[in-house]
């Protein structure tokens, strides 16, 4: 890989934010994070990962984004997930087990329901950085 | 005073006078509350006021009744009498005009301003839950590495220093040392032509805390972009992370980062075409907790067993190989990118005088929203315990809170409201440390508390010296006598003389600092103390060598009917009875293991 | 067999004793513990007197010198775990197996270890057995842990 100027981190900066931001037009139409950290992944996030994964294969769509991150700090309600449709404010899932994920795929990021049962809020963490 | 005129009234009825609420016929609604009030002769009791709007606008028109906090909702003109009658007159609030929480219909509540996450501030983990730690685009779309380019082509390495300094920032890997001081004397000292190194001491090793490891786990560039910062500053081209190795995820996202790094000319030669070359090794640590310790981690590094020595000379003149190093830990480098990009004045607004900027706590223990918390430097315990952590599970008192892991000390209730910085936990003899957080109530012992950490730290003292080796060992027997009901009267002197001698006489920070657990809790549970050496027992029933366990046969017999359960799970074969009858534990058969207490299900097994 | 794997095992790293941790660690998780004679290789080949071998191997509670189970359990002793119960967990556990912390049972099928935070203290306390994670464990259950793993 070329080495990068100070323009191409721009360039990288523009192209990833339109990849995970779900703007208008953009590659996606909705996003599934499912939060891996040790403690989640102790707490059964990988089985998680599988059920998302096998519902996003019988689903065959192609416009959702399945993808994962670090711990999300509330380590005692994991596994946790969050899924973001493109236009609307996060949802943070908790305390996940496979049936649930199915549920929450099959209503929410395919139905556009909010599955507010296990939802613990909507939209994100304040940053100030 | 100015109540003089003022009419006492007996309750006081808002109007919710929003526009949506108007638009729903408030008004008619108070014009028929002031008729009805007139016509019942409560005018001199009830006062009518309209407000603002209260955000059930769905819901409305609205009325609250003060005191008492009444909510009623769309309400039409026809209920106003009989409401009035009812409520007003007679005192019988009218259950079918309120508003009553759908279960299934409630919103969902907003993120941040759940409780746990809204007196949260993300800096060093800024990027939680947000990108895929494996995916570098996903740093830099979220401005990573931009401090970065700014500090390699916009600043001067003196600058980048002064902003470091400026920033207010200290060290969060325990000694809260000046994170820009320690850069200023690394890049000052003289390499004889040799190299400078900069070091990320990752090893973390308070055996309750993983403030570290969540980092390095879920924003691994956040650490290495710092570094590479930090090296430009003092001029070094070499940096070490040094992980423990039982963070196999820490690791492999770390290896991977790195790499990452490397395929985009982030780390290498020339890095962003300014003409700086710096790059990264990782070295697994093997667990030894001393190895935390900078000159025991550097001899770690070199491949040697990992024993401290003393200091001066510090690392910033003689570190790994004898040159220069400037150590500090994984948050301290998280931080860094923030305060380049957003400037040093931003940062020292965050925090008290003493302590700018957010500290990461991991919260665990008798809580009930176990985890990671960034907060402001300056909030209080009772922020963090009660409105962060939710409060102690089971409805249980809270006890204590330790701080500063095995260097640290227990915070007793009383202080509750204590305003958390690096001054003000040393002056309550616990310390910052690198930021375990662990949570005690009730049912804590603080006797066997202090054990533990003496216990932890006489199996971590690399032996090297004496008092530390020997001292931890005195105190450890001591203690375990104690709770094993053989404790002596003069133990809680002997204890605090060894902690004195200790503190004074150790090489390193490992045991100048592992007293601090047992002193903190003679001094605030002294009580404990004495009630296991003069009374043989543990008020919390942790020492279970003091306990006596008995079953009460009535409760056995009539609640349980004998369910026979603690007999069947009894490994020592110490309880008498069978099903259907009421048990018995025979005493001298029994370990007191306390499984029976754990099993059954009738509340039948007392413990003592 | 043992050469070669440790050849191979140097060959990734600089030939000198700065990498003496790294290669050690490599052996211990490709034989679970550091064999006698694997130790003895890694002197010969990083020239390292194996007295300093031996020195690291037994200063760094990472390494065991002796072989352990074919399920390895960890109980963890982090402070989270110490204050909700594991040393009854601990406990139960050496009754259970018939092992005390740091022995391995004589069929080579269960070893007992403790470790410090294994970083999910959510679910304290927590055992390890091989990767499975066991958490918001109690002594009362440690039976129905290890019936899982027993033949
Ligand atoms: C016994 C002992 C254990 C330590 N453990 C750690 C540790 O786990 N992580 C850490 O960052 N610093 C630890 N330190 C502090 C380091 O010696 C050093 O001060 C620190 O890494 C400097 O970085 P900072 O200025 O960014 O905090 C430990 C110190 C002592 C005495
Ligand atoms: S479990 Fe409780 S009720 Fe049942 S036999 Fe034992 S003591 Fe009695
Ligand atoms: S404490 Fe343990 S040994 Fe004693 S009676 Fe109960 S189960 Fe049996
Ligand atoms: S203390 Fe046991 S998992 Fe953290």
């Amino acid at each position: 890989m070329a080495k990068l100027t100070i323009d191409d981190l721009k360039k990288i900066k523009e192209k990833a934010k339109r990849r995970t931001e779900l703007r208008e037009g953009g590659d996606y139409r909705a996003k599934v994070t499912v939060h891996m950290g040790t403690c989640g992944i102790a707490a059964g996030a990988r089985k998680i990962m599988n059920a998302f994964m096998d519902e996003l294969e019988q689903s065959k769509s192609s416009d959702i984004l399945l993808t994962n991150s670090g711990c999300a700090g509330l380590c005692s309600r994991e596994p946790m997930a969050t899924v973001e449709l493109s236009g609307q404010a996060p949802i943070k899932y908790i305390d996940l087990t496979e049936q649930k994920t199915k549920e929450i795929f099959q209503k929410h990021v395919i139905g556009g329901n909010v599955v507010k049962k296990y939802a613990l809020g909507k939209g994100s963490e304040k940053t100030d950085a | 005073m100015e109540k003089a005129n003022e009419k006492a009234y007996r309750l006081h009825l808002m109007v919710c006078a929003g526009t949506a609420c108007v638009s729903n016929n408030s008004f008619g609604i108070k014009d028929a509350l002031e008729k009805e009030i007139n016509k019942q002769g409560l005018e001199d009791e009830v006062l009518v006021v309209t407000t603002g709007c209260n955000g059930f606008c769905e819901r409305g028109p609205l009325l609250v009744v003060q005191p008492g906090n009444v909510f009623y909702q769309q309400l039409e003109e026809k209920d106003i009498p009989h409401l009035v009658e009812e409520h007003f007159l007679k005192g019988r609030p009218v259950k079918k005009l309120m508003y009553k929480p759908p279960k299934e219909k409630s919103p969902i509540p907003i993120l941040s301003d759940i409780n746990f996450f809204k007196k949260q501030v993300l800096i060093a983990l800024r990027n939680r839950g947000l990108i895929d730690p494996e995916k570098i685009d996903e740093y830099i779309a979220r401005d990573g590495y931009s401090a970065l380019a700014k500090a390699l082509t916009e600043m001067e390495p003196k600058q980048i220093i002064n902003e470091v300094k400026d920033s207010g920032l200290r060290g969060r890997g325990g000694g809260g040392f000046p994170t820009g001081l320690k850069w200023e004397f690394v890049s000052k000292s003289s390499t004889n032509g040799q190299e400078r190194y900069i070091v990320c001491n990752g090893d973390e090793g308070d055996p309750g805390a993983f403030m570290d490891r969540s980092i390095l786990e879920a924003d691994p560039h956040a650490v290495i972009e710092g570094m590479i910062i930090g090296a430009k500053a003092i001029g070094a081209s070499k940096g070490f992370v040094y992980v423990r190795n039982e963070y196999p995820l820490a690791v492999s996202r770390l290896i991977k980062a790195l790499e990452q790094a490397r395929g985009y000319g982030l780390l290498g030669k020339d890095i962003l075409g300014s003409g700086f070359d710096f790059d990264i090794k990782i070295v697994r640590g093997a667990g030894a907790f001393v190895c935390g310790e900078e000159t025991a981690l550097m001899a770690s590094i070199e491949g040697r067993l990992g024993e401290p020595r003393p200091r001066p000379p510090y690392p910033a003149e003689k570190g790994l190989w004898d040159n220069p190093t400037c150590i500090n830990n994984v948050e301290t480098w998280a931080n860094v990118p923030v305060i380049i990009n957003r400037s040093a004045d931003w940062y020292s607004n965050i925090g008290t005088k003493t302590s700018k900027g957010t500290k990461v706590f991991s919260l665990v223990g008798k809580i009930n929203n176990t985890g990671l918390v960034e907060v402001p430097m300056g909030i209080t315990l009772r922020e963090i315990i009660e409105d962060i952590g939710g409060g102690i599970p089971d409805g249980k008192k809270f006890k204590a809170v330790q701080t500063g892991g095995p260097s640290g000390g227990c915070i007793p209730a009383k202080n509750i409201d204590l305003p958390i910085d690096y001054e003000s936990l040393t002056e309550v003899g616990s310390m910052m440390g690198s930021g375990g957080m662990v949570v005690m109530d009730e049912d804590t012992c603080m006797v066997d508390v202090a054990k533990y950490f003496i216990s932890f730290t006489q199996n971590e003292s690399c032996g090297k010296c004496t008092p530390c080796r020997e001292g931890t060992k005195a105190m450890y027997e001591i203690l375990d006598r104690i709770t094993k009901g053989e404790g002596k009267e003069e133990d809680i002197d002997l204890l605090e003389d060894l902690a004195k001698s200790i503190k004074d006489s150790a090489l390193c920070g490992l045991g100048n600092t592992a007293p601090n657990p047992v002193l903190t809790t003679l001094k605030y549970f002294k009580d404990e103390y004495e009630i296991h050496i003069k009374e043989k027992k543990c008020p919390a029933h942790v020492c279970r060598e003091l306990n006596t366990y008995t079953i009460d046969e009535k409760t056995c017999l009539d609640v349980g009917h004998g369910c026979d359960l603690c007999r069947k799970n009894c490994s020592a074969n110490a309880i008498s009875g069978e099903t259907k009858t009421a048990h018995q534990v025979i005493q001298e058969k029994c370990i007191k293991c306390g499984v029976c207490y754990d099993v059954c299900r009738f509340d039948a097994v007392k413990v003592k | 067999m043992t050469q070669e794997i440790i050849t191979e095992i140097i060959g990734k790293y600089e030939p000198d004793q700065s990498s003496l941790i790294a290669v050690l660690q490599d052996v211990q998780e490709h034989f679970g513990y550091l064999p006698k004679d694997a130790l003895t290789d890694v002197s010969k080949e990083l020239d390292v007197p194996l007295s300093r071998v031996l020195s690291l191997a037994t200063f760094y509670s990472a390494f065991s010198l002796q072989p352990k189970g074919k399920h390895p359990v960890h109980v963890c002793m982090g402070t989270a775990c110490h204050v909700r119960g594991a040393q009854p967990v601990l406990e139960a556990f050496e009754r259970e197996l018939g092992i005390k912390d740091g022995e391995t049972s004589e069929d080579l099928e269960f070893s007992l270890d403790t470790v410090r935070c294994v970083g999910c203290c959510g679910l304290a306390p927590v055992v390890m057995v091989g990767e499975d994670v066991h958490g918001k464990i109690s002594q009362s259950k440690v039976s129905r842990v290890t019936k899982k793993y027993k033949k």
